[in-house]
């Protein structure tokens, strides 16, 4: 066990690497602060299909297809897909596995999906298991909010403390350093050094619209415990990023530190508050997969190759909610988990 | 199992403690502006009602019951047909309860889950959600129907 | 006036409505329900028929309005006729609205398609 740091992190000393990444993002995103960083912006919402289920489906293809690309690896060379969405029995991420012939393994973490497969992904290439691995998640407003609250055409006011579900995807290629067949593989320099497996926290918040507190208290659970297994402070890394917390949970996070003795400074932002502008009209911030995924693998990465970043702490979110137990009145359990994605060997 | 349900009462009693700290950090609904907005909509809505149940007894000379029917059947077509094109929600962003509380948000209520699910087809798609938000209210509405009758029985 | 009574009544009703929508955490589905079963009870209660009275159109065309007319026509129709009137007696009272929202509602279904941004 000597890969195991406290009791919820993991190293990776073969650190597998990130040679691929691609951000594809909707309409509302593309007209929003972080336009820059995807790669591929849809025009319509719709993607073409006939409907909005295909249309995420498509969307996760795409930035799966760019991805690859954007690692030179073809789907052919790829041991393992690992993803995930918010749609019931993960349909889109089922869906489009269909059509890639991929090994696949589904995962459902809500809105943490993107980090809980870049861990998975990552212990795959660090034990030898893969030599390389696509992740990927997605989440789409049209499919997300008649599935967990309102249909889209019914009138109703959105309260302050919601959240807007980004129409996003995001898709990472892992590789390792040596290929199936014993050849070496050309690797990359971003590498995935160390994970935090985040525990279910449930503070106890029944309202389906406050999202960002119901998992506040899990990111800091999370937080906490990898600075303290880790051996390392806010102040070693160059970003700190949460998933989807939003406005409200960002600062209920923030505030929750500061309580800890463990206060997070100007590095830490949150994925939900910065997707969007306060002009946009989306109260609290975004959410869902789509949001942590395309916001790390469309921004983090890049801001990697261009050497802004050399270390970044990545933690997406998660609200464990399902319609059926929202509508029987219970509590939603929170979870994080956290990525330490690094830059090796200096500036260039 | 009292102490189970002691250890139930804490966990309640934290999460309300949490709650309550959460909404420290949450913004407040504009109350007043919001209230201002459903007051004068409400209030729009119902005027435009009378002028056309008034117009209708008056130049068309119908009967004032059969007026008031007219009405209702105007305003949730009107309700719908603004859904359709999509602009109820934009509208009802504004006016909140302003046109949510009229008979135009039970219209509204019915046609957009059926709108929703119309790639489920027309019999379990658009048939069946037609009353999965507006649903409740008919059934609730159509019970102490009943029971108001029942207790008509015996006055 | 009578425009004035109508205008306050609706506006006031709606805002009993945003309050609710506001300050609790009731949704709009849980809300339509709460006011249509109240303008019911309210009617039997007879406390409604004077609010209609007062405020016309204004009191008639919110939900509690349609609690009311229901409460109202199944009241009219047992005192009537009997046991049967009380199970016939809403549901035709407000019959003409009912099928419009499901014929015009359906018709509107098939035409049109969800949209995405608002």
């Amino acid at each position: 066990m000597s890969n195991r740091r406290g009791k919820q992190s993991i190293v990776f000393p073969n650190a597998p690497c990130i040679v691929g990444a691609a951000a594809v993002g909707g309409v509302k995103e593309g007209q929003g602060p972080q336009r820059q960083w995807f790669d591929f912006l849809l025009e319509d919402d719709i993607f073409g299909e006939k409907t909005w289920e295909k249309a995420e489906g498509k969307m996760v293809k795409k930035a799966i297809d760019l991805a690859l690309r954007d690692g030179r690896t073809t789907e052919a060379q790829v041991d393992l897909l690992l993803g995930g969405d918010l749609i019931n029995q993960l349909m889109i991420a089922n869906y489009a596995a269909r059509d890639l012939q991929i090994p696949f393994m589904g995962l459902y973490g809500a809105c943490s999906t993107m980090t809980e497969s870049l861990i998975a992904g990552s212990v795959f290439i660090d034990g030898g298991y893969a030599a390389r691995a696509v992740t990927a998640a997605s989440s789409h407003y049209c499919t997300a909010e008649r599935q967990f609250r309102m249909p889209l055409e019914h009138g109703n006011q959105r309260p302050p403390s919601a959240q807007w579900t980004a129409t996003a995807a995001g898709s990472m290629v892992l590789a390792g350093n040596t290929s199936a067949n014993g050849d070496a593989l050309p690797g990359g320099d971003i590498v995935v050094t160390s994970a935090t497996i985040g525990r279910v926290v449930d503070p106890g918040i029944t309202d389906v619209n406050e999202m960002g507190a119901a998992m506040a208290p899990a990111a800091a659970s999370t937080l906490l415990t990898h600075f303290k297994d880790m051996g390392t402070s806010p102040a070693d890394y160059d970003v700190i990023l949460s998933g989807d917390l939003g406005n409200i949970g960002k600062h209920i996070l923030m505030d929750l530190m500061k309580k800890q003795g463990c206060p997070l400074a100007a590095s830490y932002n949150d994925c939900g508050a910065i997707m969007y502008s306060s002009e946009q009209d989306v109260h609290s911030g975004g959410s869902g997969c789509g949001c942590s995924a395309s916001l790390f693998a469309g921004r983090v990465i890049k801001e990697m190759r261009q050497g802004r970043i050399k270390r970044a702490l990545l933690m997406s979110t998660g609200a464990l909610l399902s319609t059926i137990s929202a509508g029987q009145g219970e509590s939603i359990p929170g979870i994080a988990h956290a990525v330490v994605i690094e830059r090796k060997g200096g500036q260039q | 199992m009292s102490k189970a349900g002691e250890s139930e009462q804490k966990k309640k009693q934290k999460a309300k403690e949490y709650e309550a700290y959460a909404k420290e950090f949450t913004p407040k609904p504009a109350y007043v502006a919001n209230g201002i907005k459903a007051f004068l909509t409400g209030g729009a809505i119902c005027c435009a009602a009378f002028a056309l149940q008034n117009w209708l007894t008056g130049s068309m000379q119908l009967e004032e019951k059969d007026a008031k029917t007219w009405v209702t059947v105007t305003l949730i077509c009107t309700a719908q047909l603004l859904t359709g094109f999509g602009l109820f929600d934009s509208i009802a962003k504004f006016a909140g309860a302003g046109c949510i509380v009229p008979i135009t948000g039970f219209a509204n209520a019915m046609v957009s889950p059926a709108i929703e699910y119309k790639k489920e087809g027309p019999v379990l798609g658009v048939g069946a959600k037609l009353f999965s938000v507006a649903g409740p209210v008919l059934v609730c509405g159509i019970f102490v129907s009943i029971i108001a009758g029942i207790i008509q029985l015996f006055r | 006036m009578e425009y004035v009574n109508v205008f306050i009544t609706g506006g006031a009703i709606c805002l009993i409505g945003q309050i609710l929508l506001d300050a609790t955490k009731l949704t709009a589905p849980r809300i339509l329900v709460i006011f249509v079963v109240s303008g019911a009870v309210l009617h039997i209660l007879g406390w409604y028929e004077p609010l209609v009275e007062f405020g016309a159109s204004g009191a008639t065309v919110p939900l509690p309005g349609f609690g009311y007319s229901l409460a109202k026509g199944a009241m009219e129709e047992a005192a009537k006729s009997g046991l049967l009137g009380a199970l016939t007696g809403g549901v035709s009272a407000t019959a003409a609205g009912i099928a419009a929202a499901v014929g015009f509602g359906y018709l509107m279904a098939l035409i049109f398609t969800p949209r995405s941004i608002r």
